[in-house]
């Protein structure tokens, strides 16, 4: 059962038109870590920057004594999608989950170096855990819906934090929001359980935004699903946009070029002070650059297909 | 904002009615660590009485000798009484499992899993009621009657323990020696069985340390004895651990009291020893399994 | 891994002439072939031989118990059940102070048991640290290895002259308007007491099956849950509880089906009542009672009427056995439809 949204978006789909332009300004390049030419220096030029939301300055990861991931710094803007690509196993969702401290419950997690979330360091010690999750909110790889109906999967959210006034109102908004209204409408007591899959992720979708969070972060959301489903969720993407700022994580190249605005190439590296190569952040630019006109040779290698 | 949505450039402090929700969270916390501590202190309490009151009647007279100056014939019974219930049902209870992972359809395998299922879950003053029928009544008590009845509650233990051992052997095994022209009942006996012989001896064990605290049957089977000589001969009541354990506890005797802790201690102590021992042996044998 | 050991068809030492050997050769086959059919049949009867055995071993435990009953249940019919007077040396039966006790004692063990022990269950898969629930666990499923015997005995020396001093005398101070919460009487062996024991016995199967329930829920429906904002509670309640509930239900009777059964440490420590009474009262059950009459039973009626009780436990037990039993099939065929 497909969604009134669909729209078979083929491979050679152009990059949207909203994506800025960035001027040429150099990229400093040490030791294999690229420092992100941020937009807020080029867009200065332009007399509009976008507020920083998420500020991650040289961020590692470990686990244990194994270090997974080094030297991450770039800036994540209000409004727009920035999209993490790379081959697997280079960091993505690790730093992805980092974002929202889903990475807390893995054990021997560490992280060096600070993640503001607008001004905040989301591991400072005052922090609770609850709340940047309330704020900052997730869609996982693999649709998760509660074994409950529809309209509880949606619901329960916003129970627990006492916004029970004007529930309805808020499931059916986040429904619509999600592009599945018009589908369940008539049958919200069913369980959410006998939905398709692509069905059942846009209903985690809507979810999430329920409650009104500031970031939603998506972990390969449309991964799982056939490509009909993942079209639907791309549509649903550019018309979440400015209300979210969303952080994706993709396989799909084109995906990320059909949707985001700014993104990020992860991939391994050599980093100063481990044996083997590890994840880390190659290049960080408008998505027109990157699929354009990458810097880094290794950039232009993921994107025109060469390897991984 | 719309209420309860919180301002993202705050800071990352509760918001509207997490501070509420974080207090009941830790809360539950507190009190499911409650109920844990509590079980572990009841444990401890248990153990702490049998082992300070047990200890203090053991010794050298208490194991070698009978009544009143010590409990030896009642070891020796227990001993008896439980190898010959051993005897009897590990051998069928090893036929019934290789008959469920080897032979049985789900047709049959339903029902004899509901029927072990059901077996487990008798209560075991009905083992001892009917033990009490088909062999005591009519005739005399006898250890042996007593067996059968322990047997009956070892048996589900050892077959479902045996059951899941069989089932961790790789097909590729069986696969292999059919492939070269091995018998079926070969392969079984020669293959299969062999590799599954550390998890029904954990079966075995685990069966045993359950039944070594039965009393219940006992009471019908083997309860009036003479509690100060050893007996080897299965086939007269024998003086057991349960049952005199029980008596004593009856009687209200202080000096039978401290026997009682006593042989309390002596029963923990080889029902401990001998779980312990099966876990590790599991665990061992899980792991060659699955090495293999 | 090569099998143990592959017998191959044993070889030919030296043949007198080519033909010799071969008819050799094939009749020691057939006879392989045959001990092999004949070992293979021989082995598939053995199995299914004891797995009849089991069987029968069962039908023939019922039939006994329902055969010794016969004359008692001739005498006094199904008013046997609720009839509460016992008097041997009159030969007047009735199972209604035991089966009252029986159900007092368990359902109160459930009761207090089941919360406890599903909050356990929830420490231990969730809530602490793994080197705290590797050590927690084993220690609380040997609880439930302690002999009955021996936890009655501790009962009857240890934990009822505390009931008795202590326990009973504060529930009485607080909740004596309830009625059935009366007056502590002098040696606390008492409905309450057996209760506790029950309570011990039981904790201890209910936590280790919830644990594994719990244990099993997916990560990527908590994860999901968390994602949302949800306090670790909420979370438990949302999702695990929810999840697991069948589940739960399904371990809570088969304790309950423990407490059902349970003759020796409740025998030692109920205080073999005859009348129902208040909690703090002596009490007696269907199994505790049969332990405790049969020894020194009077006549062939008396034992006859204990056997009738010991039908009226079989069929109670067997209840809630297969009760157990069929809600643990609904709640994994369950589990499986929700993947």
């Amino acid at each position: 059962m497909t969604s009134g949204l669909d729209s078979s978006q083929g491979q050679n789909q152009p990059v949207p038109a909203r994506v800025r332009i960035q001027s040429g300004l150099p990229s400093a390049e040490q030791n294999g870590t690229a420092t992100a030419a941020t937009g807020a220096a080029g867009a200065e030029q332009h007399g509009f920057a976008p507020e920083v939301v998420f500020d991650s300055q040289d961020i590692s990861i470990f686990y244990g004594a194994k270090r997974a991931l080094a030297g991450v710094s770039l800036r994540i803007r209000r409004g727009q999608i920035t999209a993490l690509i790379g081959p697997s196993g280079c960091g993505k969702t690790t730093f992805l989950r980092s974002l929202n401290r889903m990475n807390d419950s893995v054990p021997g997690f560490r992280i060096d170096g600070q993640i503001l979330y607008h001004g905040h360091d989301i591991y400072g010690s005052n922090v609770d855990q609850v709340e940047v999750r309330r704020r900052i909110g997730m869609v996982f790889q693999k649709p998760n819906p509660f074994p409950k109906s529809i309209f509880d999967n949606v619901a329960w959210a916003p129970r627990n934090l006492g916004l029970k006034k004007g529930l309805h109102d808020r499931v059916e908004k986040a429904l619509r929001g999600a592009a599945l209204w018009d589908e369940v409408k008539d049958r919200l007591k069913d369980s959410a359980l006998g939905l398709s899959g692509g069905q059942q992720q846009r209903l985690c979708i809507a979810r999430a935004i329920a409650i009104e969070p500031d970031v939603l972060l998506l972990d390969e959301p449309a991964s799982a699903l056939d490509p009909i489903a993942t079209g639907a969720i791309e549509d649903l993407m550019h018309s979440l946009k400015g209300r979210f700022t969303i952080v994706i994580v993709t396989h799909n190249m084109q995906q990320a070029a059909r949707v985001a605005d700014r993104t990020a190439f992860f991939s391994l590296a050599s980093v100063e002070g481990e044996p083997k190569p590890i994840g880390t952040l190659i290049e960080f630019d408008d998505t027109t650059t990157i699929f354009g006109a990458p810097r880094d040779p290794r950039t232009r290698d993921y994107v025109t297909g060469r390897f991984g | 904002m719309s209420g309860g949505i919180p301002d993202p450039t705050a800071p990352l402090t509760p918001s509207g009615n997490l501070r509420r929700r974080q207090l009941f969270s830790k809360f539950t916390e507190y009190a499911a660590t409650a109920a844990a501590v509590l079980a572990v202190a009841v444990l401890a309490i248990v153990v702490y009485t049998i082992v300070s009151r047990g200890a203090k009647a053991i010794d050298w007279e208490f194991i070698t000798t009978g009544y009143p100056t010590g409990v030896a014939p009642m070891l020796v019974g227990t001993a008896v009484i439980v190898a010959i219930a051993t005897a009897i049902a590990l051998p069928i209870g090893v036929l019934i499992a290789l008959f469920l992972t080897e032979y049985a359809g789900s047709r049959a395998a339903g029902p004899l899993r509901m029927t072990l299922d059901l077996m487990n879950g008798v209560p075991s003053i009905i083992l001892g009621l009917f033990v009490f029928r088909l062999l005591v009544e009519h005739k005399q008590q006898s250890g042996f009657a007593g067996s059968v009845a322990l047997a009956i509650i070892e048996l589900p233990l050892i077959a479902r323990g045996t059951q899941e051992v069989l089932r961790l052997v790789p097909n590729s095994m069986r696969e292999a020696s059919d492939a070269l022209g091995v018998a079926r009942w070969r392969s079984i006996l020669s293959v299969v069985l062999p590799s599954a012989t550390g998890g029904i001896a954990t079966a075995t064990v685990l069966a045993v340390a359950r039944a070594a605290g039965e009393t219940a049957p006992l009471i019908f089977a083997s309860s009036i004895f003479d509690p100060r000589k050893v007996t080897l001969n299965p086939f007269e009541a024998m003086p057991n651990v349960p049952v005199f354990i029980y008596k004593l506890s009856e009687e209200g005797n202080p000096e039978g009291f401290a026997f009682g802790w006593g042989m309390s201690l002596l029963l923990v102590s080889f029902i401990l020893f001998a779980s312990l021992g099966a876990r590790a042996l599991l665990g061992r044998s899980k792991r060659r399994l699955s090495s293999s | 891994m090569p099998p143990a050991s592959i017998t191959l068809p044993p070889t030919m030492s030296s043949p007198a002439t080519p033909a010799l050997a071969a008819s050799r050769a094939s009749r020691s086959g057939d006879r392989r072939k045959r001990a092999d059919r004949f070992g293979d049949r021989a082995l598939f009867a053995l199995c299914a031989a004891a797995a009849l055995l089991a069987v029968v071993v069962l039908v023939l435990v019922a039939y006994q118990v329902v055969d010794g009953a016969r004359p008692a249940m001739a005498k006094y019919g199904l008013s046997f059940i609720t009839d509460t007077e016992w008097q041997p040396n009159f030969k007047v039966f009735g199972a209604g102070v035991p089966l009252f006790g029986t159900l007092v004692s368990s359902f109160s063990a459930l009761l207090i048991g089941a919360p406890i022990a599903i909050a356990i269950g929830l420490f231990l898969s969730l809530l602490a640290p793994k080197g705290v629930a590797a050590l927690v666990a084993p220690l609380v499923e040997m609880l439930a290895a302690i002999p009955s015997v021996i936890l009655g005995f501790w009962g009857l020396l240890i934990l009822a002259p505390f009931v008795q001093s202590t326990i009973e005398p504060f529930l009485h101070d607080t909740l004596g308007f309830i009625p059935i919460f009366g007056d502590p009487q002098t040696t606390g062996l008492s409905v309450f007491t057996a209760s506790l024991i029950l309570t011990i016995m039981i904790v201890p199967i209910i936590a280790a099956i919830s644990r594994d329930l719990f244990m099993a829920v997916p990560r990527d429906l908590q994860d999901g849950a968390a994602a949302l904002g949800a306090t670790r509670w909420e979370v438990v309640r949302g999702v695990i509880l929810p999840t697991t509930a069948s589940g739960v239900v399904a371990a809570s009777i088969l304790g309950l089906g423990r407490a059902l059964g349970e003759a020796i440490a409740v025998s030692q420590v109920i205080g073999g009542g005859i009348e129902i009474g208040k909690l703090f009262e002596p009490g007696d059950t269907l199994a505790a009672r049969i332990a405790l009459q049969f020894p020194g039973a009077l006549s062939e009626l008396h034992k006859s009427a204990l056997f009738y009780l010991g039908v009226i436990l079989l069929v109670i037990g067997l209840l809630s056995n297969l009760t157990a039993q069929w809600i643990g099939r609904r709640f994994s065929y369950q589990g499986v439809a929700a993947k």
